[in-house]
């Protein structure tokens, strides 16, 4: 018998039709939607008189949008418009929606999760390209386009041309202070951010299989910024404890045996394998506009000067000259004057508590305005049971309602032209937080660390037991 | 979807690579309900200054280049955010085909479903597209999707594509429509699995 891959394994699975030559025909087990990428496809139904066809594996929030302060007034016309959309679209098709009434209410790919809606072995798409995030789960989930999503809506299926395997594997253990963020910052810095086109990622080793499911996320939602398809990790008993006590997991023992089987076989081929050791990694800042442009918090950002390949030597000039860092400045050296903390990468209470733990007893340097976003209702409200909120207020941070917020800048928190942010979010390109915003990706505790010194410093030198973060 | 015809235009070159899905349509756009009126937001933040005023350094505001209907691109166009906006906004302005040396997963699939053809060229072609429509801005590319062939005054060069996404693009097909001929098949896996 042939060996497989998980990926394959999956992929087999769901095959509804195949034919040579042709993109296969997929089957979708569960669909995501929210706000943004979704109201073209529903009017696309309607103007063809179709049904939605399993409004039962089909989910909706609004995240893009909401604003995180009065969520009971949405200043701006048209994302209110966007809003009514959502809600109008879901009553008329039979869709469950987390509306911002919702105590489970949060962005997509902090939801699915939290509501048992994610589990290992499907196969899960929303218009969203941070869909890779339930990959965590051993499932197979990738962002679509809007036709596509109208298409999953009418057929609950997708033609897709087979992707190819990719095995990232990291081995040894992280060193104190370097997150799941620096792993996957780590990654895309060392293969690039088309590294992965046309591929699955599948991450392993022990420096993968000792991840949190939190922490699996972070992972395998920044696969996009890879250039990849798709990133999963294999189920195992992390996997099935984090699962056991979420919604919608009535018969998990039995559900359990089959999660078991997804796993690549041994001997199986990938089609490249990259293996990289996390012993020598080190907490990573994103200096440029892209998120391969990344380096370790000891370091310098790059001289232009010492690239030979002419462009992505122009690529490091532009992206300098946009930022307003000169070559050669030390990482350490770079002052801030925004402090991010939330969005799909690094918005779960795991996140929140590490982060702080350094704010814990400190307060945020003058010169910066820190805010804190948790990714869900959920998520704030455990944050609040802990009291977290009250060290993140005491620290002199904002503490919001849930969203995606400075993520995107969709809603109104956004940067001002020149204003420089370390965020924990996942995209640093030009005018991503705000037209003229400067974006350094870092994890929760590299940003905690920014807002109380004001600047960068190495969280490594901070003597904190982070436990397993 | 309108069916692709063959034709012929000048080439604006936009010498960036990787070019994100936020710089080809920025999000303050993406709240519209239509899949219509984006083209003047195409590439907004590049092709105006902060006070509205139009980037004459940026290359969509060249006159020499206007009405181009072949957008150059350095390598990985449209990484990033899946929004089909972008398409969306690139077709709205005029654009038909996209040339580079290689593009993001969802922005390549994205441009299919809205008639637009990406065309994967190797870097020493690309270059010398790239020099020719620089150093002459009335040189033209004819697209021949049939014979998959790009073609200047002097060579015909062949490009690769899918066969079936070929078919769609020719035929203007409803993907839809498509996938409905196989009901009886979806039926038959949702039987078994659910």
């Amino acid at each position: 018998m042939t060996k497989k891959t998980l990926f394959d394994k999956i992929w087999d699975k769901h095959l509804v039709h195949e034919e040579e030559g042709k993109p296969s025909l997929l089957y979708i087990d569960l669909h995501l939607v929210h706000e943004v990428t979704s109201p073209q496809a529903f009017e696309g139904l309607r103007e063809s008189k179709r049904e939605v066809r399993r409004p039962n594996l089909t989910f909706a929030t609004m995240d893009h949008n909401v604003p995180t302060l009065n969520r009971t007034n949405i200043d701006d016309p048209i994302s209110a418009q966007q809003i009514e959309t959502l809600i109008k679209n879901c009553e008329e098709f039979g869709i469950k929606l987390f509306d911002l009434a919702s105590p489970y209410q949060g962005i997509v790919h902090v939801i699915g999760p939290e509501q048992g809606l994610t589990k290992p072995g499907m196969t899960i798409v929303c218009g969203d390209s941070h869909t890779s995030t339930h990959g965590a789960f051993g499932s197979l989930a990738f962002g679509i386009g809007t036709s596509e999503v109208e298409h999953v809506l009418a057929t609950q299926c997708l033609w897709q041309i087979k992707p190819k395997t990719f095995e990232v594997r990291v081995n040894g253990s992280r060193p104190k202070g370097v997150t799941a963020k620096d792993i996957i910052l780590s990654i895309i810095g060392n293969i690039g951010t088309a590294g992965a086109t046309g591929h699955v990622i599948e991450y392993t080793g022990q420096a993968i299989s000792s991840l949190s499911m939190e922490q699996r996320m972070t992972i395998c939602n920044m696969s996009i910024e890879g250039g990849a398809r798709a990133g999963m990790i294999s189920p195992d008993e992390i996997t099935f404890e984090y699962l056991k006590d979420k919604p919608n997991m009535e018969n998990i023992e039995v559900m359990i045996k089959d999660w078991d089987n997804l796993r690549t076989d041994e001997d199986a081929q990938f089609d490249k394998t990259l293996v990289l050791d996390a012993n020598q990694m080190s907490p990573q800042v994103s200096w440029g506009t892209s998120p391969g442009m990344v380096t370790g918090v000891g370091n310098k950002v790059p001289n232009p000067k010492n690239i030979e390949d002419p462009i992505q030597r122009k690529s490091t000039e532009d992206a300098l000259d946009y930022m307003g860092i000169k070559a050669d400045t030390n990482i350490t050296d770079i002052k801030l004057d925004t402090v991010f903390i939330g969005s799909c990468t690094n918005s779960r209470i795991e996140d929140l508590i590490a982060a702080s733990k350094v704010f814990k007893g400190n307060k945020v340097a003058s010169n910066i305005n820190a805010i804190v976003v948790p990714g869900s209702q959920l998520v704030k409200y455990q944050a609040e049971k802990l009291g977290l909120d009250k060290i993140f207020k005491d620290a002199g941070c904002e503490w919001r309602e849930s969203g995606c917020s400075m993520c995107l800048a969709m809603n109104p928190d956004k940067l001002s032209p020149g204003e420089r942010c370390a965020s924990t979010s996942n995209r640093n390109f030009e005018g991503r937080q705000g037209k003229g915003g400067r974006t350094h990706l870092v994890s929760p505790i590299m940003a905690a660390a920014a807002a109380v010194n004001g600047k960068f410093v190495d969280i490594r030198d901070y003597d904190i037991d982070w436990g397993d973060y | 979807m309108e069916k692709f015809i063959n034709f012929k235009s000048k080439v604006m070159p936009l010498n960036s690579a990787n070019v994100d899905t936020d710089q080809i349509i920025p999000k303050q756009f993406l709240k519209r309900i239509e899949r219509t009126g984006f083209g003047e937001f195409l590439f907004f933040d590049w092709r105006f200054n902060d006070d509205g005023s139009p980037n004459n350094d940026f290359v969509l505001n060249k006159s020499e280049y206007a009405g181009s209907q072949i957008l150059l691109a350095q390598d990985n166009f449209g990484c990033g955010s899946s929004r089909e906006h972008a398409p969306w906004a690139l077709r709205d302005y005029g654009f038909k085909v996209i040339i580079s040396t290689s593009f993001a997963d969802i922005f390549y699939n994205n441009s299919f479903k809205n008639g637009i053809l990406p065309i994967i060229v190797d870097t020493d072609l690309l270059n010398n597209f790239f020099m020719s429509a620089q150093n002459n801005e009335s040189y033209e590319l004819s697209i021949d999707l049939n014979n998959q062939l790009i073609e200047d005054s002097d060579n015909k060069y062949s490009f690769d594509i899918d066969p079936f996404r070929k078919k769609c693009l020719l035929e203007g097909l409803d993907d839809i429509a498509l996938t409905l001929v196989h009901s009886d098949k979806i039926d038959i896996y949702e039987k078994k699995y659910f």
